[in-house]
C-alpha cells in the first residue's frame, strides 16, 4: 500500500513537470544568450544565464509602462466592481423594496450576454464619450457585473438577519450597518471577488485590443507583450523574458491566495462565473 | 415574530441609494449595448460614413456569401467538440487522483498556474515552444494539425479551473454514502460510474456548461498563436467578429455576426439545461 502511494506520487511529479514544462522552457530561454535556443535541443540551460535579458526588454520597450498601465487600471477596475457589487449585493440581501426580485432577475440575465456582443456598440458609446484610447474606457464598461453583486449577495444572506437588527436597533443607518456589519463579515468573499477581478482585467485583451491605439502610452501588459512579440519575434531570449515579466504578477497573487484557491474557487465558481 | 415595525418607505429610499451604481452601470454598459447592438445587426454600419438600414442582409452575408464565417463556426464547433471533453477529462482524472495525496493542495496550484497567467503571455510561449520542439513544418503552420494545437495549448491553459471545481466537489462527496455503498460491494469502476459521479454531478454540469459556453467564444489563442491560419484553418467565430468590425470596419456585420454567435450559446445551454434532468442529482 505504501509503495503504490510512492509510485503514485512520483508519477504525479513526472505529470506536473511535463504539465509546467512550458512555463519551464519558458523561463530557462529567457535566461539564454541570444541566438541559443537552437542551439542544443533539448538543453535547458545555455552557455551563461543571463540575467541582463530581463532588463534588455526595458530598453526595447516600455514594459515598465505596460505593467503601470495594468495596474492602475485593474486596480481601479478592482475598486469600483468591488464598491458596486456590495452596495447592490446589500440592497437584494438585506432590504425589502419594491421591484426588488425583478432588478435582481435582469442582474442575473446580464451574465448570460458575451463579451462579443457588447464589444461593437460599446466601442460606439466610447466614441460619443470621446473615451477611445483612454484608461476609463478599460476600467468602466467592465466594471458592473452581476456576478459579483450575486456571488456577495450569496455571503451577505448567510448573516444572520439579528445582527442588522441589533446594530439598527443602536440606531445605525442602512449605510453604517453596511459599512460597519456587514463588510467586515464578507471581507473573505470580498478578498476572492478582488483576486479574480484584477486578475481578469490584469489578462483583458479583446476589448484593450480594440480600444487602445498607443500601445506604449496606455497599453495594458497582454498588448505591450503581443506588440513586443510582433516586433521582436526573432529575440526569443527577450520574448520569453517578455513573457516571463508578464507572468509573475499573476503567479505572486496565486501563491498568495493560495490557501483560498479551492474555497475561493467552489464559492465563485459555483455561483457561476 | 414581525420584524421591530420601520417606516417602509425609508427601506426604499435607501434600497435605490444602494443599487443605483450597479443598474446605471449595467444599464448604460450593457442593456443598452445589447439594445443597440439587436439594431446595429440590421443595418450597413460602416466606422465612418453613412449607416443604412438593409433588413437582414447581414444575417444573409454572413451565412450564405462570406467565405469566412462558416468555416469560422465550423472551426468553433470543431474546438469545441474537443476542447470541453478532453478539458473535463483531464481535470476529472486528476481531481480524482489528488483527491488522497497528502500534498493535494500543491497539486491543485500547480496545475491551476497556467489558467491564472495571462494568455497571452500562454500563447507566446506555446508558440515558440512549437516552433522549437516541432520541426519543419511545425504544428501550427499546417492547416491539419493547427487547430489541433490550439486545442492542446487551450487545454493545458484551462483545465486547472475545471480540476478545482471538481476537486472541491470530490471532498464534499457525502461518506456516508460512499461507505454504503463500499458495504454492497460496489468497487472500482463500478463505483466511480454509479456512486461518485453522480454525487460530483450538479459540479460536473456546472463545469460542462460554462466551460462550453467558454469555448464557443475562444480568441485569444488563435489570435496569437495562428492569426487565424494557415489560410482560415483556425478562424474562430470571435475573430471572424473582431475582423468585420475592426478590420473591414464593418460594425454592423460585426453585429449580426456577434448576435448570431449569441443565439448558438443560449442554444447550446438551453440543450444542456434540458439534458441536465437525466444525469444531474441534486442532493434534497
Amino acid at each position: 500500500m505504501r509503495a503504490s502511494r510512492v509510485v503514485s506520487h512520483v508519477l504525479l511529479a513526472a505529470v506536473a513537470l511535463a504539465f509546467l514544462y512550458p512555463l519551464i522552457f519558458a523561463v530557462a530561454t529567457a535566461l539564454k544568450p541570444p541566438g541559443e535556443t537552437f542551439g542544443s535541443p533539448g538543453a535547458l540551460v545555455g552557455s551563461e544565464v543571463r540575467w541582463r535579458n530581463f532588463a534588455d526588454v526595458f530598453t526595447y520597450v516600455p514594459f515598465e509602462r505596460y505593467i503601470g498601465n495594468g495596474v492602475l487600471v485593474a486596480g481601479a477596475g478592482t475598486l469600483v466592481v468591488l464598491a458596486a457589487s456590495a452596495l447592490s449585493a446589500y440592497a437584494f440581501a438585506a432590504l425589502r423594496w419594491r421591484g426588488r426580485d425583478g432588478i435582481f432577475l435582469v442582474f442575473l440575465a446580464t451574465m448570460m450576454v458575451p463579451q462579443e456582443v457588447l464589444v461593437v456598440p460599446m466601442f460606439l458609446l466610447m466614441q460619443a464619450f470621446g473615451w477611445v484610447d483612454s484608461y476609463q474606457a478599460l476600467v468602466f464598461p467592465w466594471a458592473f457585473t452581476a456576478f459579483g453583486a450575486f456571488l456577495l449577495r450569496q455571503f451577505f444572506k448567510s448573516v444572520p438577519g439579528e445582527l442588522r437588527e441589533a446594530a439598527r436597533l443602536d440606531g445605525a443607518g442602512e449605510l453604517r450597518v453596511f459599512l460597519r456589519v456587514m463588510l467586515p463579515l464578507a471581507r473573505p468573499a470580498l478578498g476572492v471577488l478582488a483576486v479574480f477581478t484584477f486578475i481578469g482585467y490584469w489578462n483583458s485583451f479583446l476589448w484593450p485590443l480594440i480600444m487602445i491605439n498607443d500601445v506604449n502610452a496606455r497599453g495594458t501588459v497582454p498588448l505591450g507583450l503581443q506588440l513586443f512579440f510582433g516586433q521582436n519575434g526573432n529575440q526569443w531570449h527577450l520574448v520569453m523574458a517578455a513573457s516571463v515579466i508578464s507572468i509573475l504578477p499573476t503567479l505572486l497573487l496565486l501563491i498568495a491566495l493560495q490557501k483560498h484557491l479551492v474555497k475561493g474557487i467552489a464559492t465563485a465558481g459555483l455561483a457561476g462565473r | 415574530m414581525k420584524r421591530p415595525v420601520r417606516p417602509r418607505t425609508t427601506e426604499q429610499w435607501s434600497a435605490l441609494g444602494f443599487v443605483t451604481p450597479s443598474v446605471l452601470g449595467l444599464g448604460l454598459f450593457t442593456l443598452f449595448p445589447v439594445g443597440m447592438a439587436v439594431v446595429m445587426s440590421f443595418f450597413q454600419w460602416p466606422m465612418l460614413g453613412t449607416r443604412e438600414f438593409v433588413g437582414l442582409d447581414n444575417f444573409r452575408y454572413l451565412l450564405g456569401e462570406d467565405p469566412d464565417f462558416l468555416t469560422a463556426l465550423r472551426n468553433t464547433f470543431v474546438f469545441t467538440g474537443l476542447y470541453v471533453p478532453l478539458n473535463i477529462l483531464l481535470a476529472l482524472g486528476l481531481a480524482f487522483w489528488i483527491h488522497r495525496s497528502r500534498w493535494a493542495n500543491l497539486w491543485r496550484v500547480l496545475f491551476f498556474v497556467p489558467a491564472i497567467t495571462p494568455m497571452v503571455a500562454n500563447a507566446v510561449i506555446w508558440k515558440l515552444l512549437l516552433q522549437a520542439v516541432g520541426g519543419e513544418p511545425n504544428l501550427l503552420a499546417d492547416g491539419r494539425t493547427a487547430l489541433l494545437a490550439v486545442v492542446a495549448m487551450s487545454v493545458w491553459q484551462g483545465f486547472g479551473y475545471n480540476m478545482i471545481v471538481f476537486s472541491a466537489a470530490v471532498n464534499e462527496m457525502s461518506p456516508s454514502v460512499l461507505e454504503a455503498a463500499s458495504l454492497d460491494g460496489a468497487t472500482g469502476l463500478r463505483r466511480l460510474v454509479s456512486v461518485q459521479l453522480p454525487l460530483i454531478s450538479p459540479a460536473l454540469f456546472f463545469a460542462a456548461t460554462m466551460t462550453m459556453i467558454n469555448a464557443l467564444q475562444v480568441f485569444t489563442q488563435p489570435y496569437i498563436l495562428t492569426a487565424g491560419g494557415p489560410g482560415n484553418a483556425t478562424e474562430t467565430l470571435v475573430m471572424n467578429v473582431y475582423q468585420a468590425g475592426f478590420e473591414s470596419r464593418d460594425l454592423g456585420l460585426a453585429a449580426a455576426g456577434a448576435w448570431l454567435l449569441f443565439a448558438i450559446i443560449l442554444g447550446v445551454t438551453a440543450v444542456q439545461f434540458v439534458g441536465q434532468k437525466r444525469w444531474v442529482h441534486y442532493e434534497s
